[in-house]
């Protein structure tokens, strides 16, 4: 073990852990935003929104990440679309990670007592209200959990734009195994900050749950 | 530049042999994740704490690690200790012990739930331990599971794109080759998505058969 190389190049790995960092926030605020669409389109009254919803979650679902994320940033142009790596890596991930969120999302919803919504509709509700004010707010305290478990998976698919040269964690590892050939020393450096932002994130779902719990 | 579709039939049979390699890759990588992920449960549930942390270790780094980066792990590492073997193999090994990790997971959740009573049954029938492991245990935890190992090798399935990163040639980087000499990215990684879709549809499809079969047999 390389101590020595270990502590030369940690300070390049820190900077490009804060790249994994920003990529993983953006994506989720745009999975998230995705993933809300995606369940209101596939609960929908309308056959077209919940067949769209439905296709969505199928597509993107049944398809490898990295592949929608080279039609997007090598595709792309052919159709008038130009994003820099990164844009491309937030926006191919964040559509991504939507379609495995809408299908939390609306588990979560489908899952509470039917007898809720019904009540709420019995006391003269409109169906809008009874959503907003009964069965959402018991959703969204069933939903943290799995939700969290989504993050999770998508600090760790955040190493997916290393495959279009976006500098991140991985990308910083790979560049060093090449140069220094050191495989198991850098994936331990790699390795350790990604469990350490993982680690960080589960301990805000876990306080978040338990603060939704006592509510 | 605009699409163009017709230039897919000339290159379609390296992109079709592509997807064959994938299914091998699949298949191999999902035998390596089945028996490695019962072993490892086993181990980390039953073996010699010596033998058992240093698995515990492994797990924890391999379930905290994106898949790519034990792919460069794996097929760096091999080299650099002095096994030179074929991308292909480094990728089932590196995609089955990513999964082998997580499969065990369930395993040993699934092993747990075996009531106790089975064992002490074959116990008394005169099994050793590890006999009553291998052929009361583990078989019945094996059922019990398989729905959700299942989705695991869909998730295995779509991940197999990432071997082509460590250059070995299935579906993504037949494409790659194909972007090479025609500049259409667009078609065909779309063709691709494709492929990997139809293939998805197909594992679905038998493991919601499978499930109903263990449904009915219980």
């Amino acid at each position: 073990m390389d101590y020595a190389l270990m502590q030369r190049v940690f300070p390049f790995f820190l900077e490009a852990a804060w790249i994994t960092i920003l990529l993983s926030v953006l994506t989720a605020i745009l999975g998230l935003t995705c993933a809300m669409l995606g369940t209101a389109a596939r609960l929908s009254r309308f056959r077209v929104l919940r067949f769209l919803g439905a296709a969505y979650v199928s597509v993107f679902r049944g398809t490898p990440a990295l592949i929608q994320l080279f039609i997007l940033y090598f595709g792309g142009p052919q159709i008038g679309i130009q994003l820099d790596a990164f844009e491309a890596g937030v926006i191919g991930l964040g559509i991504n990670v939507g379609a495995y969120m809408t299908e939390t999302m609306r588990g979560a919803i489908i899952s509470v007592d039917k007898g809720q919504g019904e009540a709420a509709r019995t006391l003269g509700m409109s169906k809008w209200q009874a959503m907003r004010n009964v069965i959402l707010p018991q959703a969204m305290r069933l939903m943290i959990r799995p939700l969290g478990v989504n993050l999770n998976t998508l600090i760790k698919s955040t190493a997916l734009v290393a495959a279009i040269s976006v500098v991140e964690l991985t990308y910083t590892a790979q560049r060093y195994i090449g140069s220094t050939y050191k495989p198991f020393e850098m994936f331990l450096i790699a390795g350790l900050l990604y469990m350490i932002i993982i680690y960080v994130v589960g301990l805000g779902v876990t306080w978040a749950d338990r603060k939704a719990r006592l509510n | 530049m605009g699409l163009d579709f017709s230039v897919i039939p000339k290159y379609l049979d390296i992109v079709l042999l592509g997807a064959l390699w994938t299914i091998a890759i699949t298949l191999g990588a999902a035998i390596v994740s089945f028996f490695g992920g019962i072993l490892l449960a086993v181990i980390a549930l039953y073996a010699h704490p010596v033998v058992r942390w240093p698995f515990r270790v492994f797990s924890f780094l391999f379930l905290g690690t994106p898949l790519l980066l034990q792919l460069f792990l794996i097929y760096f590492g091999l080299v650099q200790i002095g096994i030179d073997v074929p991308a292909f193999v480094a990728g089932v090994i590196g995609l089955g012990l990513h999964f082998a990790v997580y499969n065990s997971e369930l395993f040993q959740a699934s092993i747990l739930a075996v009531d106790k009573g089975q064992i002490e049954a074959a116990r008394t029938l005169g099994l050793s331990r590890m006999q009553a492991l291998r052929k009361v245990v583990v078989p019945q935890a094996v059922r019990d599971v398989i729905p959700p190992i299942g989705n695991n090798m869909i998730a295995l399935l779509k991940d197999s794109a990432l071997v082509s990163v460590i250059g070995v040639s299935e579906l993504t980087l037949s494409a790659q080759r194909a972007i090479g000499s025609t500049y259409r990215p667009f078609e065909f990684y779309v063709l691709v998505a494709a492929i990997y879709y139809i293939i998805n549809l197909g594992m679905e499809a038998v493991l919601r058969r499978v499930e109903r079969r263990i449904q009915a047999s219980k």
